[in-house]
């Protein structure tokens, strides 16, 4: 495992995705009304992509968790 | 009349959600940076990623900007038809590369497509295509930060200066620290990024327009309106019987011969830079899983860019996609008066409409991330084409390893200096880049045919081979150059030397310029090959089928197996092709 140098891929896209779903939850949670957009009636799209976001992320980090290094 | 793209301001949530993204990207290239002891390390990430890593890669280097920005253009322009591209086009020739053609590239050890070239073939075939190749990865990088950096100046107002530079930066970074393990880690986190950025914009986008019958309906309504039959945008089969009753302009044999046949086969199953992540996975096995784990999601990807594309040509009742601006600063109008719509910002557009802070900075994130793993891919294949095939072929021999290994990272920092200067020109001289992506499409679309019967025929020979190819490439220039599309005028679109036919529409022309090259290649390699002495047969094995065991799977369990993973995806394919008919 040379060349990755015992870094599993699926640490950082879970680290990314958990930080990303926790602005996004707490950023969407704080300011729902916040839409610049000309359409949306998903003015909560901030929240629930958010926590989609975090649940993935989470998911990723546990699937990265039990895998000892190879030797 | 077409309403305008009213620039959103970005607030410092989107500015953080971009921030974070860009430091999980270095930090990955950081994080590996002592791994690259080796030049295998460095160019194949010492072979030793598993198969969902590089699948995932396989399919993310080929998601450039090309693909989502170009994707969601064509859906505006051709609908659902534009699935294609993927159901005829991408998905059949990623099976065939798994299945049938992994074992010479991967088992003949060979480093890269040019490598297997000269093993299979002799110095001048790898010559000519490794010299192709390296020349057209730093243009259509170029080509792409151009691109880039005229959007994000549209959207967001940054420089173009400054959107050129910075990503050229990270980029560079990047893979100067972890090399093809940094950018294909990357590569899948933005698989991730591009997924989950823009798999909301068409939710909300078909929650706005009232969800998939809302959007047929409404897409008959518009394709009635402009004199197109009703189910122009919504079907992707009907209306293939001529090429006056569709809105791609080609018939179905020219799309299925052209696109189907040698234009996707030619790019997915020779281009090395699709082909390098697969060789980099750790075993046999991996290697032809690769393309077939990747053909999975390759299937959806239009739901996630197409239908953005659509969307946005009915969104609102008359579409958000902006006017092309004309020569006198007015909406630019066609030879009937009508508004010419500039269907590459249909796509960011959507972002730019449907996303409210925060989400917008996750959409442009997306972007940004399908700029720079494009950027990235095109960058490896060049620094390991440039530093095996070029520089230790005939510049230095007996390099050592750690020395191809500098010159691999200083390949690097040059290829990317000279994306840059070609992402320069294409700005200042817009008709050379197009001449030269037109030169490339002569040089490609004859390849497939040489790997084919490299492959597959024992009596084929270097000669065969290298005059196939050159006269592929020739018969490709005659064919356009004697051809046009309807409404242009000879120059760039065909017809230098004079118009022999006109076909309907540029994407037919294209096809049937391909059929010829390809058709030339085959004939010219077989009967040169059968004037020159064949190579024996003990130099060949492992390099044709007739000569290689067959690869027997060892996969513990049957869903691993690339047979069955080859079957599940046909039998999807069919469904899908039947249900969007």
């Amino acid at each position: 495992m040379s060349a990755t140098g015992d870094l599993d891929v699926r640490v950082p896209i879970g680290g990314l995705f958990v930080l990303l779903g926790i602005l996004l939850t707490v950023y969407g949670y704080l300011s729902p009304a916040t839409t610049a957009a000309a359409f949306t009636r998903n003015g909560q799209i901030n929240l629930w992509w958010g926590l989609v976001m975090l649940v993935f992320g989470v998911l990723m980090l546990l699937l990265a968790r039990p895998r000892r290094p190879a030797v | 009349m077409a309403p305008s793209l009213s620039p959103v301001g970005l607030r410092w949530i989107d500015y953080t959600i971009i921030g974070v993204y860009f430091l999980f990207v270095l930090g990955i290239g950081w994080r590996l940076r002592r791994a690259m002891k080796t030049s295998t390390d460095f160019f194949l990430s010492g072979r030793s990623l598993p198969a969902w890593i590089t699948g995932l890669a396989f399919l993310s280097a080929n998601l450039g900007a090309q693909e989502v920005i170009g994707m969601g253009a064509s859906g505006a322009k051709y609908g659902i038809s534009t699935s294609h591209f993927y159901w005829i086009g991408a998905v059949p020739a990623m099976l065939f590369v798994g299945l049938f053609m992994m074992p010479f590239y991967y088992g003949s050890r060979a480093r890269s497509v040019p490598e297997y070239l000269r093993l299979r073939f002799d110095e001048k075939t790898r010559a000519f295509n490794a010299v192709s190749f390296a020349v057209m990865t730093v243009f259509s990088s170029g080509v792409s930060m151009y691109a880039m950096g005229e959007l994000m100046h549209l959207l967001l107002g940054w420089s173009f200066n400054f959107s050129v530079l910075m990503s050229a930066a990270i980029v560079l970074s990047y893979i100067l620290l972890g090399g093809l393990t940094s950018a294909i880690y990357n590569e899948v986190l933005q698989f991730f990024l591009i997924v989950f950025g823009f798999a909301p914009l068409v939710i909300v986008g078909l929650n706005e327009v009232g969800g998939w019958s809302g959007l047929t309906a409404k897409l008959t309504a518009l394709a009635v309106s402009q004199g197109h039959s009703a189910d122009a945008y919504t079907h992707a089969w009907r209306g293939m019987g001529a090429p006056e009753h569709n809105l791609i302009g080609v018939e179905w044999f020219g799309l299925v011969m052209g696109l189907g046949f040698v234009l996707s086969f030619g790019y997915w199953c020779t281009d090395f830079l699709v082909v390098q992540r697969a060789m980099a996975a750790d075993s046999m096995e991996a290697a032809r899983r690769t393309p077939l784990i990747a053909a999975v999601p390759k299937m959806v990807f239009p739901f996630l860019v197409i239908l953005p594309g659509m969307i946005a040509l009915v969104i609102g009742g008359s579409g958000i996609i902006p006017a092309k601006v004309g020569p006198g600063g007015g909406p630019l109008l066609n030879a009937a008066g009508k508004v010419v719509l500039d269907y590459d910002l249909a796509t960011p557009s959507m972002l730019m409409h449907l996303f409210p802070n925060g989400m917008l900075g996750l959409g442009l994130a997306a972007l940004l991330a399908s700029f720079m793993s494009g950027m990235a891919g095109n960058v490896t294949a060049f620094n390991t084409v440039w530093t095996y095939d070029l520089y230790q072929a005939y510049v230095r021999k007996d390099a050592s390893d750690e020395h191809l290994l500098w010159i691999g990272r200083a390949a690097t920092v040059v290829g990317i200096l000279l994306a840059i200067a070609a992402a320069y020109v294409a700005a200042a001289f817009n008709n050379i880049m197009e001449l030269l992506q037109l030169v490339f499409a002569f040089v490609n679309a004859p390849l497939f045919a040489t790997f084919f019967l490299g492959m597959f025929w024992r009596r084929t020979t270097g000669h065969g081979a290298f005059f196939g190819l050159l006269s592929g490439t020739l018969a490709a220039a005659v064919h356009h150059g004697l051809t046009l599309p309807a409404g242009s005028v000879p120059g760039i679109k065909g017809g230098y030397f004079g118009v022999l036919q006109t076909f309907p529409s540029e994407l037919g022309q294209t096809f049937w310029t391909a059929i010829f090259a390809w058709t030339t290649c085959f004939v010219v390699t077989i009967v040169v090959s059968l004037l020159t002495r064949p190579r024996p047969d003990e130099e060949l094995r492992g390099l044709v089928y007739a000569l290689t065991p067959r690869p027997v799977s060892t996969a513990r369990s049957f869903y691993e197996r690339p047979a069955f993973l080859g079957a599940l995806t046909v039998a999807l394919l069919l469904a899908l092709n039947l249900l969007f008919a």
